[in-house]
């Protein structure tokens, strides 16, 4: 897999969408943009389901330039799509240990839990251990488990995220593990500097894919700005959670 | 009788009838309209669902029976009811109720609808629901972390490694094109006029199926099984 390709449908009241295909390559970073209630979580969920015409949306993703049969959809979503949606938290009721254990068997994974914990805990303030129960986990601490899940159990090619920025992890540690080895990420964001950390960004609204957007060289100037603030909000947020004065 | 029976059976609340309510359109706009009986025990105000989306409906309340007997001794009356229809597809909705035993026969296409929100030990704690089924429906998938799916997944791939599994999220509808493209390419099996259950029921006849409200020895008649307390077992007092 090198390159998907999303085709129009339509939006939210069947007006047919007006863009031209969309390439998306591997080794690339994706986001996107816009309202609550525009089509975003739909359209992550079409590249992950590999919709060919057929999903609420009507859209058709290629892979390679072309279409995906049905008998394969599945199984081909399983092997290249790794999905981290918006929940926070595990429902299974089993242990770290199990779930990291039960996980690398489905996906016929020789890694332990306890590399995997070790890269959990980089992003996490808050440690996880192999014997905490799974649905008594963190906000924050679940987040990291399902990010250090996908970077060494799932090891997709394709990486869908839906907002990063929830539940204080690192964002960056986070995006960093999440983009190694030559992946093509997507992510859903309402966060100016994430959105700028791409070279493009994919606008929706009302249903449909209003506009695709380059970052241009004025907003690649304004990332490093929001870069330097970033760095200065995470400065402040760890005083603050050491019970510090910020001033 | 009806050429295509589809059984959805599942515990309470998995999210039975919001498959059904996303899935009935599929099948109706395919040019086969399906007829729909939904069995429950107490109530049911989900035949107004089916009514709305213009297809027959017919409720069966099992009150005092076990649903899945209900269901079973009511076959014969259903399908002469489809056929009154004029429906060549019959869909079946049922609760069950300790999932010991499944109404499922030779001839319907069986499914057992699944909540992935629930604890990852009820696949196994479902009996031939589940292990005989022809499709499994996997509900509130968007619940549940991607991993967490695939786990599940892989424990019902291993109770029945047979069964055709349809992960959905019933709200939103994901998923369930599949599932009706699927159903639509089953063959047609029923014709025949005759049919069996692919597995015997709980033969559970004792005081209590009758009435009994009184509690000891004296009063239990029938088939009555007991706790294995192992070696500590307590002094038996009649």
């Amino acid at each position: 897999m090198e390159c998907l390709t999303i085709l129009p449908g339509h939006d939210k009241r069947g007006t047919v969408e007006s863009f031209l295909p969309i390439h998306l390559k591997r080794g690339q970073l994706y986001t996107i943009v816009g309202n609550t209630g525009s089509g975003k979580s739909r359209l992550i969920k079409d590249v992950e389901q590999l919709a060919q015409g057929d999903s609420v949306t009507g859209r058709t993703i290629l892979l390679d330039g072309a279409p995906v049969s049905r008998c394969h959809r599945q199984r081909l979503s399983g092997q290249l799509v790794a999905h981290l949606g918006q929940n926070m938290r595990f429902v299974l009721d089993t242990t770290v240990e199990d779930f990291l254990r039960l996980h690398a068997r489905c996906r016929s994974r020789e890694i332990t839990p306890e590399e995997i914990l070790k890269l959990v805990n980089e992003i996490t303030p808050e440690p996880v251990t192999l014997g905490q129960s799974l649905n008594q986990l963190s906000g924050g601490q679940s987040r990291a488990l399902m990010i250090g899940d996908i970077a060494l159990i799932c090891d997709s090619p394709i990486v869908l995220i839906d907002e990063i920025e929830n539940a204080g992890i690192d964002k960056q540690r986070a995006l960093h593990l999440l983009r190694r080895q030559d992946k093509l990420v997507l992510v859903v964001t309402h966060d100016p500097h994430t959105a700028l950390m791409s070279e493009q960004r994919i606008v929706l609204g009302g249903g449909a894919i209003t506009a695709v957007v380059g970052r241009s060289p004025a907003e690649a100037a304004l990332y490093q700005q929001l870069e330097a603030e970033y760095q200065t909000q995470r400065r402040y947020q760890t005083l603050l959670r050491k019970g510090e004065l910020l001033a | 009788m009806p050429n295509h029976i589809f059984l959805f059976s599942g515990a309470s609340a998995v999210g039975k009838t919001s498959v059904l309510r996303s899935l009935l359109p599929l099948l109706k706009q395919s040019g086969a309209p399906p007829c729909v009986c939904k069995i429950d025990c107490l109530q049911s105000g989900d035949a107004a669902v089916f009514e709305e989306l213009g297809l027959p409906c017919v409720t069966g309340l099992s009150g005092d029976i076990c649903p899945d007997h209900f269901l079973v001794s009511n076959l014969p009356e259903l399908w002469d009811w489809a056929d009154g229809q004029r429906c060549d597809t019959l869909v079946i909705e049922t609760a069950g109720l300790c999932h010991r035993c499944s109404p499922a026969t030779i001839h319907m296409v069986a499914g057992c609808v699944l909540d992935c929100t629930a604890s990852c030990k009820a696949p196994g704690q479902l009996g031939p629901m589940l292990t005989q089924a022809d499709f499994v429906v996997l509900t509130k998938t968007d619940m549940v972390s991607q991993a967490e799916l695939e786990i599940i997944s892989w424990q019902i791939g291993e109770l029945n490694p047979k069964a055709a599994l349809f992960p959905v999220d019933g709200l939103a509808g994901y998923g369930i094109d599949r599932l009706a493209q699927w159903l639509l390419e089953q063959p047609a099996n029923c014709s025949s006029g005759e049919d069996v259950l692919r597995h015997t029921m709980p033969s559970g006849v004792c005081s209590y199926c009758v009435g009994e409200r009184r509690v000891g020895g004296a009063f239990q008649q029938g088939v009555v099984g007991k706790i294995d307390f192992g070696k500590e077992a307590p002094v038996w007092s009649a």
